[in-house]
Formats: structure tokens, C-alpha cells, sequence
């Protein structure tokens, strides 16, 4: 982790051309340090954060009062910092009636900020109550009501649901870091009493860090997919050596048990929906015995996106891991005991994250955690369905090769695809793939549930989600459309985004002959679509112009136009189911 | 400890904390002459000092200092 005066340092490097958004930070303690580490981890994650700091200790009155400067700011994020210690000082002040209804009356002034309709659309980022324990009652306070150990408890669990009931909410959890990192590590009892500041130099950049976690996953950037190494990284040994019976694994042999939980860990994230991949120096069918055979294997290969276990580099099987997958490159972690490996990696795949991990198998486990590296932003059931999709995806790449024209390939899929509107069964995914989708993107705007709720309910809104099925499997919802109108005659296509994973099987045709059906019907002349570069997105630059629109020269961004009537529909062999 | 050999590595301290290498301090250095010494860059000072010299200042020390010679005198008593 960064110090802070590294990341002091970021701030005075030059800023200018990174992307930039406001955040807002709200604190019952001093906040300023805080806020040159967030300012700071920003830049380390390539952010021009434009930051506010509220005034020392008005929570309340900057957030209940529309007229305050935090309102007038307009942050993207607000960050809000209520401390155990405020939170304490007050609770010495109830009544032992009062006391035992103090969870309740935060997580009521909480719920009141979340619901203020002046705040919608901004993002909620509260930090949780790291626990304080006053010793009072000793562990007797379990069974105390009003004891300011129940109440924290109590408070950081109603947290957690009121996070689930409001899509705006993500909680900051201060609480977990403190569990990792120890209360004497988080707080500086001298320096909180001289300066009012609550958490320690030594923690700040560990928070700044989280809140940055949280920010990245809103925006887009988080982890997809885990490399694994084998030998000495999933199990103990060498396959190739050890053989089938001498690896270590399970609680029999060895230090086994570390990599068994270790496993444990990686199927629990498989399971979340992260993409699990094998890059191995070792013949294949020695690297998949363990799998297939050893009675100790958490991690089957069912649960394996893509093996690519031969004597290529490391570099090489994961630049074919990502041709196969279509990711960035930034969107992946690699694991490997060996730090040649892990060097060579780094130094070779741009964006890439390689964890430095410890000598000791033992150590892997504290040490990954203390990295949150797989934040999220959102999560749905669906996402456990993935490694079949990228498994399936692998076949349909073997078979597209037996066909030499594409034309048979594609109809050869028996493709079918259901078009609809946003709807409460499908708006989750909608909003978790338009913070997914980086590269097929025209305009790369972010939207969480609320958002897309809000698009639903709106008449002039055109709204459109397509899922595509082949004879292979079906890919779930893998495009949408959100159409609106300029004015009577004309709609502005504000989001046009498609999952990699159908790319070249005609969707973008069958869309937009879709689009112009619906825009026609609702008696529109002209569609334009606007292209807003980012760095990832350079895929679909000529996207418009390949579908037959015509670049508007006049337009300040990167725009083009379809006239809706004379438009003649696209070949495509999906049907509609 | 010399209270010179102190001096000496506070002033690397400063340096580092404040990431400025012209920094001079001596004894009777006061925050008003350090343009980055501010209430704020203070205390990541004694926190950085504290971690140098393996110290823990008490918060009635932190409160009292005047001068970079009373910080020196207060390292030089633990």
C-alpha cells in the first residue's frame, strides 16, 4: 500500500487529460487528510478527482439542507464519514431507554438521505462502524439492549439492509478493514486527541483505497477474470514431478490444507461470477489429472473458463485467455508462486494485476484479502452462469472453423434472440452489463438500478434489451437500446452497448433493424447516434458508418445520422423468438 | 542520543514528509518559517518521527511544542 505522503506526492504531478468527477466529503471528525488520500488514490487509479470537503461536523445540516454548499457542488459521489466516537459521545448522552433505540434513529437519519430527491442519481458511499468496544458491560453486553456494543452491532447490520433496499447506498466497509487490520493500527489515540482526526496515517490510504474500490466498480473498472498458476499455487508440488499421489492438497499431506482453502476462496469467487483460468507450463493432460482425479480438488474443470496448460510463456496463454474472453487486460488478475513468472507478466501485459504474493503458501489467503481486489458494483444470480457461457464460447470458435463462408456459420447457430423493454426481471442485468461494457460501448454511460428504473417508467424513452440463443446455449440479455427524443421527428440513441461475447454474429444488424422498427412505428424520421471515445472503446469508432449512417460534420463530437424511412433492413440470420 | 544527530535526522524527516530537499531546520525553527508546515503536514511529522525513533509522544507533548528545539528536547527525554 501507498503512504500517504506518496500519495500526497501524486497530487502534485500533473493531472491534466485524466478523467476527472466530483466527489463530496461529509465527516463528524477532521476530514482533511482523508480527503488528500482519496484526492491521492484517485490519481493512483487515474482520476482528476474535483473534491469537496463539507465543513467540520455539519452532516446533518449539509445533507437534509437543499440550499447547502454540498448541494451546490453537485457531487457524482458522496462520501459520508460518521465515526464510532460521535456516535459513542452521543450514546453517553441518552437515556438507557434511548440508548436502546440508537441504532434505530441513525439508520432512520440515513434512510431520510437516501430517500431526499434531491440526492437522486448521485451515489451514496457511508462508511460502516469499525467496533469500539467501551467494555461497560464486558461481553455481558451481548445481552444489553442499550449497550453501545449491541447498538454498533446492531447499526452496521442495518446498514447492510439498507443497502439492499436502496440502489444509491454502497457502505464503505470501515468495520471489515479494521478487522484486518487491527483497532491499534486504525487509530491514533494521541493524535486523535490533539487534532480531532480519527484515522490513523498509517490507515488512511487503506480507506482511501476503498472508497476508490467502490468509485472503480460504479465506473466500470473491476476484476472479471483470475489466472491461476498450478504448481505451488493451487496445489503443493510439482504435478510433473510429485505426480498424482505426491502433490499437496486436502489435510492429509503436507501444508495441503492452505491450498485447499486456498481453493475453497477461488470457487467461492467462481461462483460470484468471475471468470477462473488456467495458464500452466506443464502438458495438459498431467495439469488436469489433479482435476479429474485427486480426491481433494476443490476446483474441478468444470469451473475453468479456459485451461492453457502447455510449455508456451505465460504471456503467451494469457494473451490467448484474453482473445478468448474479450476483456481488458485490466480486468484481469494472474497468481503465481513464482516471481520470474510473476516479473515477466507484469512487465509484458500492460494494465494486468499480479499480486506480489507471500513465500509462505500459508500466507496467501490474509495477504489476498487485505488486497479487495474483486469490489463490485452490483451482482445478480446470473453471474454464476458465466464459465459456461466462455466454455461454450470456446466450442462455437472450434465449429466456426469447420465453415468456410460465414454466412453458413452464422446460420448453422439456429439463432434466436427476445427483444423487450426494461422490465423488473431484467433491469438488474441491464444495469450490471451498463457498468460491464467497456468495449462495445458507444457512449460508455454508466447506470445503476434506480437509473434504469427511472428510464423504464419514462413514456418517451425508448427502451430495448435483447438476448441472443444459439444451438449451443443461450447468452442471457447481451444488448440494450435507450432511444430518446430530440424532438418530434428525431431520437438521440444515449446508450448502445453489446457484450463482446456476440460479436460477429450479426446483433449489431438485428438491433438496429429492431431500432428503426420501433422508431418508425412511433412516427420518428431520423435516428442519431453519437460515438464518445474512452480508452477502450475504439472497437466501435466506425460503428455507425459500417451500419449505413451518415457522419454529421457539423456536430462538435463524433456524430452521425440514419434517415428511419429510407432505411432498408440488414441481413442477419437471428430470428426473433 | 545527541541532540545534533537528532536535528540531523528530523530535518531528513521534514524533507521527506514535507517533499521539499531545500528544507533547514534548527532549534528555534517555528512553523510560521516552513511554508508546508502546516497543522495538517504537523502531524504526519510526529507520526513520521514517532515511527523513526520507535517513540510515542503523549498528547499533552504535541499540544505544547513552540519549536522545532522543544520537538528535539521531547525525542531526546523518551
Amino acid at each position: 500500500m501507498q503512504t500517504l505522503t506518496q500519495l500526497k506526492r501524486n497530487l502534485k504531478s500533473d493531472l491534466t487529460g485524466l478523467p476527472s468527477f466530483k466527489l463530496a466529503v461529509v465527516g463528524d471528525t477532521a476530514t482533511q487528510l482523508l480527503c488528500t488520500a482519496i484526492r491521492g488514490m484517485g490519481v493512483e487509479r487515474g482520476y482528476n478527482i474535483g473534491l469537496f470537503e463539507a465543513e467540520y461536523n455539519q452532516v446533518e445540516r449539509q445533507l437534509l439542507d437543499p440550499t447547502s454548499d454540498l448541494y451546490q457542488f453537485n457531487a457524482d459521489f458522496i462520501v459520508i464519514f460518521q465515526s464510532t466516537h460521535k456516535l459513542g459521545e452521543h450514546h453517553s448522552l441518552l437515556s438507557t431507554e434511548q440508548q436502546a433505540t440508537l441504532a434505530d434513529e441513525r439508520t432512520n437519519f440515513i434512510a431520510s438521505v437516501c430517500e431526499n430527491s434531491a440526492l437522486a442519481g448521485k451515489k451514496i458511499i457511508y462508511f460502516n462502524y469499525p467496533e469500539v468496544e467501551d467494555t461497560v458491560f464486558g461481553s455481558y453486553a451481548n445481552k444489553v439492549e442499550s449497550s453501545f456494543t449491541y447498538q454498533v452491532r446492531k447499526l452496521n447490520y442495518e446498514l447492510m439492509r439498507l443497502s439492499q433496499q436502496y440502489q444509491n447506498l454502497f457502505i464503505c466497509d470501515l468495520a471489515g478493514l479494521q478487522n484486518k487490520l487491527g483497532r491499534d493500527m486504525m487509530f491514533a489515540a494521541n493524535v486523535y486527541t490533539s487534532t480531532e482526526m480519527i484515522l490513523s496515517m498509517d490507515a488512511l490510504p487503506y480507506v482511501a483505497s476503498r472508497v476508490m474500490d467502490i468509485v472503480c466498480a460504479v465506473k466500470g473498472q473491476f476484476k472479471k477474470c483470475l489466472i491461476l498458476d498450478l504448481d505451488n499455487t493451487v496445489w503443493g508440488g510439482v504435478i510433473g514431478d510429485d505426480g498424482l499421489e505426491g502433490i499437496q492438497l486436502g489435510h492429509g499431506l503436507g501444508i495441503g490444507k492452505a491450498f485447499t482453502e486456498f481453493q475453497m476462496w477461488v470457487k467461492k469467487l467462481k461462483q460470484r461470477g468471475i471468470i477462473i483460468c488456467v495458464a500452466s507450463k506443464n502438458n495438459e493432460d498431467t495439469a488436469k489429472e489433479p482435476f479429474e482425479k485427486h480426491p481433494d480438488m476443490v476446483l474441478k474443470l468444470d469451473d475453468i473458463a479456459v485451461f492453457q496448460a502447455n510449455w508456451e510463456t505465460k504471456v503467451d496463454n494469457i494473451r490467448t485467455i484474453q482473445s478468448i474472453l474479450n476483456i481488458g487486460f485490466d480486468s484481469m488478475v494472474f497468481l503465481d508462486d513464482n516471481p520470474f513468472e510473476r516479473n515477466m507478466v507484469r512487465e509484458n501485459i500492460k494494465g494486468i494485476t499480479v499480486p506480489e504474493l507471500p513465500d509462505d503458501p500459508a500466507e496467501y489467503l490474509e495477504y489476498l484479502y487485505s488486497l479487495n481486489l474483486f469490489e463490485t458494483a452490483s451482482y445478480s444470480n446470473l453471474d454464476k452462469d458465466r464459465t459456461k457461457q466462455y466454455q461454450v464460447e470456446a466450442q462455437r470458435v472450434s465449429l466456426s472453423k469447420t465453415f468456410t463462408n460465414e454466412a453458413d456459420f452464422l446460420k448453422s447457430l439456429n439463432m434466436v434472440s427476445t427483444v423487450s423493454g426494461f422490465t423488473k426481471f431484467n433491469i438488474p442485468r441491464v444495469a450490471q452489463l451498463s457498468q460491464r461494457s467497456n468495449q462495445f460501448n458507444l457512449r460508455t454511460v454508466r447506470y445503476t438500478d434506480a437509473d434504469i428504473e427511472a428510464l423504464a417508467d419514462d413514456p418517451n424513452v425508448i427502451d430495448l434489451s435483447f438476448t441472443l440463443e444459439d444451438k449451443f446455449g443461450d447468452n442471457g440479455l447481451i444488448a440494450v437500446i435507450i432511444m430518446k427524443p430530440l424532438d418530434k421527428e428525431t431520437l438521440f440513441v444515449d446508450t448502445w452497448f453489446m457484450s463482446c461475447r456476440v460479436l460477429k454474429r450479426g446483433m449489431e444488424n438485428f438491433t438496429l433493424n429492431t431500432m428503426v422498427e420501433k422508431a418508425k412505428a412511433a412516427g420518428y424520421k431520423k435516428i442519431i447516434g453519437e460515438y464518445l471515445p474512452t480508452p477502450k472503446n475504439k472497437m466501435v469508432e466506425d460503428h455507425y458508418t459500417g451500419l449505413g449512417f451518415t457522419k454529421n460534420e457539423g456536430a462538435a463530437t463524433s456524430q452521425f445520422e440514419l434517415n428511419v424511412n429510407e432505411y432498408q433492413p440488414r441481413e442477419c440470420y437471428i430470428e426473433i423468438k | 542520543m545527541d541532540k545534533n544527530q537528532i536535528l540531523a535526522d528530523v530535518q531528513e524527516i521534514f524533507r521527506e514528509v514535507l517533499d521539499n530537499d531545500e528544507i533547514e531546520i534548527n532549534f528555534e525553527t517555528v512553523a510560521d518559517d516552513i511554508e508546508e508546515w502546516d497543522s495538517l503536514s504537523h502531524i504526519q511529522l510526529i507520526v513520521a518521527i514517532e515511527k523513526q525513533f520507535k517513540i510515542k509522544f503523549n498528547s499533552k507533548e504535541l499540544m505544547e511544542w513552540k519549536t522545532v528545539g522543544d520537538m528535539i528536547d521531547c525525542i531526546a527525554n523518551k
